[in-house]
């Protein structure tokens, strides 16, 4: 190699370079095949430490992750339950509510015809009272309308007014007065309910036919599948009375 | 020379072929690498210190490697097998640390 008296680092590389200088020796063929297996050893473990998954943890490892996925899962659920329930009253909240509207609204049905304040329309009689020498009062037509009451119409309309609970009937100069409104002859009540009912109410013996032609006017009496009232009343807000609060239940 | 080209092709070889652990030997590669390491080591130590011997390099290193397996195997058996792993790791590494550090001692002197 070098000379008799290498410096001491030049020894040692040379010595490494010696030994690494390639020797047909059986020995060094062996060296070489380990050294072969060693190298496919450390590149197949180093892949396989990178690509492993959970089969390289140890227990304990994998018991904390079987804890953590567990915790998550739980939790998870417990979301689940609480936008479940969420949702479910949600549903149950648009239904009680358009429920709640359709109550409404058939309240608001029933308390516009008993109010007058809406339209009404059904089968019932139309009652004609011809009175060309004024003879009826509106005494009259309070009897003809207890009697329409007493027999179950629900709608009532006389001439263009229409009755409701705060009517009231006057003569006033000869002429009748209902709710403030003159009305002339014919008289023309037209009434919602059983018209049968209330037809043969208006011509037994003593009733309102007879009593009107006693009177010496005429009056008819028609059965009809639609009679339609028309004739609107204006609330007014009570000035006076107040409701109870309703006991809460 | 050759065993350095050696070393090189077989970790070509396996990062080409990329073959799969058996289940059977997983626990034991790791420990089987590091051994050999301190076998190749040690030779080449023994190599600067003049009394490097073929035949006993190929013993050390097979020796080195079964022993290491079979320390892991029985740490395995006896249920210590994680902290038989560590120690061996560690046995091996403070001779790796030995041995790198009287080759670096011949090769810097320093």
């Amino acid at each position: 190699m070098n000379t008799d008296r290498p410096d001491p680092t030049g020894s040692s590389w040379g010595t490494l370079l010696r030994m690494a200088r390639p020797r047909a020796t059986r020995a060094n063929a062996f060296a070489a095949l380990l050294a072969i297996v060693l190298g496919f050893a450390i590149a197949t473990q180093v892949q396989q430490t990178n690509q492993s998954g959970l089969e390289q943890l140890r227990e304990d490892e994998l018991v904390r992750i079987l804890d953590d996925v567990s915790q998550e899962q739980d939790r998870l659920a417990s979301d689940t339950r609480e936008l479940e329930t969420s949702r479910d009253k949600l549903i149950s909240g648009v239904d009680s509510s358009s429920e709640a509207l359709k109550s409404a609204q058939e309240r608001l049905d029933t308390l516009g015809i008993l109010t007058g304040t809406s339209p009404a329309t059904g089968p019932g009689i139309v009652i004609t009272i011809n009175d060309r020498d004024h003879k009826i009062t509106a005494a009259r037509l309070l009897d003809a309308l207890q009697e329409l009451r007493d027999a179950g119409a629900e709608a009532v309309q006389i001439g263009d007014v229409r009755v409701v609970a705060d009517t009231w009937f006057a003569d006033v100069d000869g002429a009748i007065q209902i709710g403030g409104e003159r009305v002339s002859e014919p008289y023309v009540i037209k009434a919602i309910g059983d018209s049968a009912t209330m037809a043969s109410a208006m011509e037994i013996p003593g009733g309102v036919s007879e009593t009107v032609r006693g009177d010496g006017a005429q009056a008819s009496v028609r059965q009809t599948n639609e009679v339609a009232i028309t004739a609107l009343h204006s609330l007014s807000e009570p000035r006076y009375a107040r409701p109870v609060p309703a006991p809460s239940p | 020379m050759i065993p350095l080209l050696g070393l090189i092709g077989g970790v070509l070889v396996g990062l080409l072929w990329g073959p799969d652990v058996p289940v059977a030997l997983q626990p034991y590669l790791p420990i089987a690498v590091i051994a050999a390491l301190d076998a190749v080591f040690g030779a080449v130590r023994a190599v600067l210190d003049g009394i490097f011997n073929d035949k006993v390099f190929v013993v050390s290193f097979l020796a080195n490697v079964v022993v290491a397996a079979f320390i892991v195997f029985l740490g395995d058996q006896l249920g210590v097998g994680s902290q038989l792993s560590t120690g061996v790791v560690v046995v091996l590494g403070v001779r790796i640390f030995s041995n790198v550090a009287s080759i670096r001692r011949h090769l810097f002197k320093a």
